[in-house]
């Protein structure tokens, strides 16, 4: 009983990433129709830029969440004008390729540039918490990495849903021709998508330092879960995302107890059944 | 329902990972060509990287003079049986894939017409690959790959150097068995290990020599390599808190393991790893004191090096020339290509069948080799019937051996926590 305690918990936390992660797959998806292949490669970034904010300057990962966060907001910016933005309006396969190109791109020159060397922060300040909680034990590194996750999900959400920039980009994303007529530029709200799930993702990766280790094919396990929880939750849902998120998390969490090799099959089996029965999602409305 | 089928998309072409290998150019006709198929991109790169520089750094030895190294075909230039040909390694990129490293065995030896391929760090390739340079007829030496299984095909054409896991099973219960003889206490095991070929034989061994002490087997975990979180899994061992923790994990899984120990303060007595992603640099400078305690089997230390006069020279070169320690997987390298150089140049012809009767017929004595075996001489599976291994604890940031006693240089600490105050 206690372990399976323990495991939703720890399903839970490690679910609030999930949900960050997929934050911006499933607004760049909702509003411009594009799949971003590349995300996880932005991830991976924003996890190097954290590993080297500690080891050049000495920065814990902590503090670099701004840094992190910032640096991939500009590289989503560099991707849509330098790649994406071209090839809009432009055949879905045309799309595809662009980001699937990206990401290749981004992972051989992560490769190239850092070696393929597993990179770790070995001691980073969260690591120092713990909390017991009856028979659980809550490490402070998913902590940190849950309730950061968690903020920044709810503040890409109510930006999304509460503000009039929010609704100017759902706006665009609805009817970009309708937007356009009341003096919405939709390329400038696109290009505001990637620049928040860059957001997004920097923020991830550095809150991911506090206990995952950064190399070229880091954000891969990430970015599979973040597939899974936008179907889940329903395209371009925010709130969805992160309901999701939350699910998954725990569904890996338990069956990873139960059927420890089978965590991968469990996700993919929770998408199987979503779009066999709601193929709409849990939030989805489209 | 469009959204739908384009995820679907997306999640098979992420989990995918799509590249392509790279092949250096064909070089002059009369080098040996041999091809080295490793993990050079993908999650298992770092190891394939690090393994790629020992069998490089034994190329260099085999292709340029070093008059003062103790090693066959150390002094001299090429190979004298050919002439003073030098051998030429072409590399392919597995990718960590079993499908692709069979087919780049099949590129390198039908387009680049290699002598004989050597490869592929882990036992999931290594099986495919070496099926497949069966087929076409083609000598194939591993290095490092200690999966039981590999040696158990009935393959003509398929040669080991290292040791197999059984191997380093039995020395690792040698280990426990001294150890309850000094007083711990030892009663139960358990079994933690990536859901893989290397994982799922290792475990299987592990399960088979423990039955043959008597050790019962508590709690087996099979976890899967790629999941993002392995904090239920270990809180499944911890609910059968066994005495002895075997595990079998390349580098992410171990570091991840190391830190969920550390997050849930939960720490087995002792951790017995089978080498891989324990015996990466990246997991002693990534986890710095959390690595301590940890224990591993290994084919090679630097400690044992640095007894045999060649094992120093060939440590100290390596460290020059990539700025790295030469680990227990470089080594292996080193040891793997030394010895086909040898065979090719005994053969005195890269004619496949003469290079194969040749690697049967060899015969090294353990001092002209940098590892602390008896030597190498290939079985009728191919297994190199001379290799052993020693069981190795981080202690202070080094792995230090602690058995068997001969060649210990510390006492082990346990339980393993006490490693890391």
């Amino acid at each position: 009983m206690s372990d399976l305690l323990q495991s939703v918990v720890n399903g839970l936390l490690i679910g609030a990433v999930f949900a960050l992660v997929a934050v911006g797959l499933t607004l760049i998806y909702g509003v411009m129709d594009v799949i971003n292949f590349a995300h996880g490669e932005m991830v991976m970034l924003g996890m190097y830029t954290s590993f080297f904010a500690w080891s050049v300057l000495g920065l814990d990962p902590l503090w670099s969440i701004p840094l992190a966060g910032v640096s991939i907001a500009l590289t989503g910016l560099l991707m849509y004008i330098g790649a994406v933005g071209r090839v809009l309006g432009k055949s879905p396969l045309a799309q595809v390729i662009v980001t699937f190109g990206l990401q290749v791109f981004l992972r051989g020159l992560a490769q190239f540039l850092w070696t393929p060397n597993t990179r770790t922060v070995p001691r980073p300040w969260a690591a120092g918490l713990r909390w017991e909680i009856g028979p659980v034990v809550i490490g402070g590194p998913q902590v940190i990495m849950a309730v950061g996750a968690l903020l920044a999900t709810g503040a890409v959400a109510y930006f999304m849903n509460r503000t009039r920039l929010g609704g100017a980009v759902r706006a665009a994303g609805e009817d970009p021709a309708a937007a356009s007529l009341m003096g919405i530029d939709p390329r400038k709200m696109y290009a505001l998508c990637w620049v928040i799930a860059g957001l997004a993702t920097g923020v991830a990766g550095a809150l991911l330092m506090n206990s995952y280790s950064a190399s070229p094919t880091a954000g891969v396990s990430f970015v599979l879960m973040a597939f899974v929880v936008v179907a889940f939750g329903g395209f371009g849902s925010i709130t969805g995302a992160a309901l999701a998120g939350l699910l998954v998390g725990v569904v890996q969490g338990v069956v990873g107890l139960y059927a420890p090799s089978y965590t991968l099959a469990a996700a993919l089996a929770l998408y199987l059944v979503v779009v066999l029965v709601r193929p709409q999602g849990l939030l989805g409305t489209r | 329902m469009r959204k739908i089928a384009s995820i679907t998309v997306a999640l098979v072409l992420v989990a995918g990972l799509a590249g392509c290998g790279g092949g250096d150019d064909a070089g002059s006709t009369d080098e040996v060509k041999l091809a080295g198929l490793w993990p050079l991109s993908g999650p298992n790169a770092t190891q394939g990287t690090d393994v790629l520089h020992g069998a490089e750094l034994a190329v260099d030895v085999v292709n340029n003079d070093h008059p003062g190294l103790d090693l066959p075909l150390g002094p001299g230039t090429g190979l004298p049986g050919l002439g003073g040909a030098p051998v030429k390694l072409i590399t392919g990129d597995t990718q960590g894939k079993p499908e692709i490293g069979a087919g780049e065995v099949d590129r390198l030896v039908t387009t680049e017409k290699v002598a004989a391929v050597i490869g592929s760090y882990q036992s999931g390739v290594t099986l495919t690959a070496s099926q497949r340079a069966e087929r076409l007829g083609v000598p194939f030496v591993n290095e490092a790959s200690s999966s039981v299984a590999l040696g158990e095909r009935g393959l003509k054409w398929f040669f080991r150097t290292g040791p197999t896991d059984e191997t380093f099973a039995r020395s690792m219960f040698d280990y426990l068995k001294a150890r309850q003889a000094g007083g711990d206490q030892i009663r139960t095991v358990g079994i933690f290990h990536s859901n893989d070929q290397f994982g799922n034989d290792g475990a299987g061994v592990t399960g088979k020599v423990a039955a043959e002490v008597g050790l019962p087997v508590t709690v087996n975990v099979a976890f899967d390599p790629t999941a993002a979180d392995l904090g239920s899994q270990v809180a499944q061992v911890r609910s059968k808190n066994p005495d002895v923790l075997f595990v079998l994990a390349y580098t992410d899984a171990a570091i991840k393991l190391m830190k969920t120990l550390d997050q849930l303060d939960y720490y087995p007595p002792a951790l017995l790893a089978y080498g891989s992603g324990f015996a990466d640099p990246a997991f002693a400078t990534g986890l710095g004191p959390l690595a301590n305690g940890a224990s591993s089997r290994a084919a090679w230390s630097s400690e044992i090096a640095a007894k045999r006069p060649a094992a120093k020279t060939v440590a100290d070169l390596f460290q020059q020339r990539y700025g790295a320690p030469m680990t227990e997987n470089s080594a292996r390298a080193f040891t793997a290509v030394l010895a086909l150089a040898q065979a090719i140049d005994t053969a005195k012809s890269t004619e496949p069948a003469a290079i194969r009767d040749a690697l049967r017929a060899l015969d090294i004595p353990g001092d002209k080799t940098i590892m602390p075996w008896t030597g190498i001489k290939f079985d009728d599976k191919g297994q190199n019937t001379g290799a052993a291994g020693v069981v190795e604890q981080m202690i202070e940031g080094k792995y230090r051996v602690v058995f068997p006693a001969e060649l210990s240089s510390v006492q082990p600490i346990w339980p393993m926590n006490k490693a890391q105050q």
